[in-house]
């Protein structure tokens, strides 16, 4: 009989510790939050957006690092898109079950894990050494996308496997090849899962800072990219690519390791721009998520 | 035309091929350059003297190259982390997956997500000039730059990554399982330890070493928290220095490239690649089997 209420009580107990555990990582968050906004609320204005970082904090402003996130963010979805959904495709729709592919899946798992600081030494090795990129806003994009690759490939294979195989006969029966069935038919349907992944792929892409550093981005940029858009023929111009950049998480970082008080505040209000960036991107992508995994019922 | 539609597919499908295949290379390419500029480095410095020199000075004037008071640092930091981390992520797991109602799941879990998705560098701050104070009012003699905060949050980092792995090797024992235990007079608590826990456990053995593998190649928040001097401690109070840190900062520093100085940060990434590939592997493995067992 005491055995069955100390059984209970510990039952009861675990469900406070339970409660408690989870609510630790919920009251952290709420402590970062409150913590930067406390801080760095006070910087944010249409100044600190416009202006280039400076010797002065009250001056300092992120004008060259959010240009250069928006650069390197649109290009790095550009290159790791196309890439990520062919491979997807492939293991997906085409691949047989053998050595080659065995290698091809464990190796996107593996990479998956490797740490993103080693793709910088990577992206520093190959594209700025090797192939003479230079510190290029488009060498950082390629670092990025290699880095993202096996988010958009695991997220796009995902929603291609939620496609049932009714569909594709349906597509066959009425003379599609394989191709066509999958341009028509597969690619069409997935495409909303397809976007949840490039969408989180690029606000990781937004966040992350080592590789960048090791790679070489520089940490004091007052110039912007070249524009894209030009005003002469043919209007669009890809010198931008080449151009040094800096990017926000780097930004933040070169200010938070500066002991005056005034550069700590600009970090902060730095962050809350970031913040907002990626969390704005994840709730779209699960709001995407959410609206068609509800609408489409096969 | 039938011919014509026949090459088309059969140079599309090559072409899906190769983007497939290009991931191979990806890795390829990452031993490749780490094995280059590797090789550069010992040719002067012996492995012997690399992994058992109990100094890392490759940036003052007598230079030692041991490798080990960097990754004391990183060994450091990482049960720092994982101490945080395995626990609280484990027992929000159970929480999560055999107390919790739907609606209570609905609402942490993408909070948790959202944990997921704050950019290191986030945590960096937050660890440095919140954590850190907090901490040295308790502490009085701790270090402006420390083991300990960078730890703590790195911690909380990982959490998500433990406990939705754990959840979902959890969600995965069959129901039956539960129902048997439940039937036979045991309290949810019995259940979750003694018949979840063990069933579920190459799953949460996975999750754990993913966080560990995670934890070592962590870079922003200890680059930022927890200092630049390596040494060979076991105190989380002092500043030390990690793997990662160390390659960030010879790269915000202004040593040339091609010195010796410079490649040291290629055989610091070796080594980390090294380390990381065999948890990672090993944590695949165990995933695979508890995929195998109960699906």
């Amino acid at each position: 009989m005491n055995r069955k209420l100390l059984n209970r009580f510990y039952d009861r107990g675990f469900l406070f510790v339970g409660i408690f555990a989870t609510s630790i990582s919920l009251i952290f968050l709420l402590a970062l939050l409150l913590d930067v906004i406390a801080d760095g609320m006070g910087r944010l204005g249409w100044q600190f957006f416009a202006n280039y970082p400076s010797r002065k904090p009250e001056e300092a402003g992120i004008l060259s690092a959010w240009v250069g996130t928006v650069w390197v963010m649109v290009l790095t979805g550009c290159i790791a898109f196309p890439l990520g959904i062919s491979s997807a495709i492939y293991l997906e729709e085409y691949s047989s079950k053998n050595w080659l592919t065995d290698i091809i899946e464990i190796n996107i798992a593996n990479l998956a894990g490797v740490p993103s600081i080693i793709y910088g030494l990577l992206g520093l090795g190959l594209f700025v050494r090797f192939l003479n990129m230079e510190r290029s806003v488009i060498a950082g994009a390629m670092t990025l996308a290699i880095l993202v690759l096996p988010i958009v490939i695991l997220s796009t294979r995902e929603a291609i496997k939620s496609i049932p195989p009714s569909i594709r006969e349906a597509s066959y029966a009425l003379g599609a090849s394989k191709w066509q069935t999958i341009r028509n038919q597969v690619l069409p349907s997935a495409m909303p899962g397809i976007m949840t992944g490039v969408i989180l792929a690029m606000s990781r892409a937004a966040g992350e800072t080592a590789p960048l550093i090791t790679m070489g981005a520089l940490t004091y940029v007052a110039f912007l990219p070249a524009s894209p858009i030009s005003s002469e023929f043919p209007y669009i111009s890809i010198q931008g690519l080449f151009d040094a950049f800096t990017v926000l998480p780097i930004q933040i970082f070169n200010w938070v390791s500066r002991p005056q008080k005034g550069f700590a505040i600009d970090a902060a209000a730095g962050i809350i721009v970031l913040l907002i960036i990626t969390f704005v991107m994840n709730a779209f992508a699960i709001y995407l998520r959410q609206k068609y995994q509800r609408k489409i019922r096969w | 035309m039938r011919q014509l539609q026949k090459i088309k597919e059969w140079f599309i499908e090559k072409a899906l091929f190769l983007s497939a295949l290009f991931s191979v290379f990806v890795t390829i390419g990452i031993i490749g350059v780490l094995i280059f500029e590797t090789f550069e480095f010992f040719k002067v410095i012996s492995i012997f003297d690399f992994l058992t020199d109990t100094q890392w000075t490759p940036l003052f004037s007598e230079k030692h190259f041991g490798i080990l008071p960097l990754f004391a640092g990183t060994f450091l930091t990482t049960i720092i982390a994982m101490a945080v981390s395995l626990p609280i992520g484990v027992i929000t797991a159970i929480y999560l997956s055999e107390y919790s109602s739907e609606n209570i799941k609905g609402v942490v879990k993408p909070i948790l997500e959202v944990l997921a998705a704050v950019p290191t560098v986030v945590y960096g701050y937050f660890a440095l000039l919140f954590v850190t104070p907090l901490l040295q009012r308790v502490i009085p003699d701790m270090s402006g730059f420390n083991s300990l905060a960078a730890g703590i949050v790195m911690g909380v980092m990982i959490i998500p990554i433990i406990s939705s792995l754990s959840e979902d090797a959890m969600h995965a024992v069959p129901m039956s399982l539960r129902e048997g235990a439940l039937a036979l007079g045991s309290t949810k608590l019995q259940v979750a330890l003694k018949v979840i826990l063990p069933a579920a456990f190459s799953g949460i053995a996975a999750s754990f070493i993913l966080g560990i593998s995670r934890a070592i190649g962590e870079t922003m928040i200890v680059a930022i928290a927890a200092g630049q001097q390596p040494r060979l401690t076991l105190n989380p109070l002092v500043p030390i220095e990690t793997v990662t840190a160390y390659i960030v900062q010879v790269s915000l520093g202004d040593t040339p490239t091609g010195t010796i100085e410079y490649s040291t940060i290629f055989a610091a990434g070796m080594s980390l690649f090294i380390v990381t590939f065999v948890l990672n592997i090993v944590s695949y493995w165990l995933k695979k089997r508890f995929r195998e067992v109960y699906e």
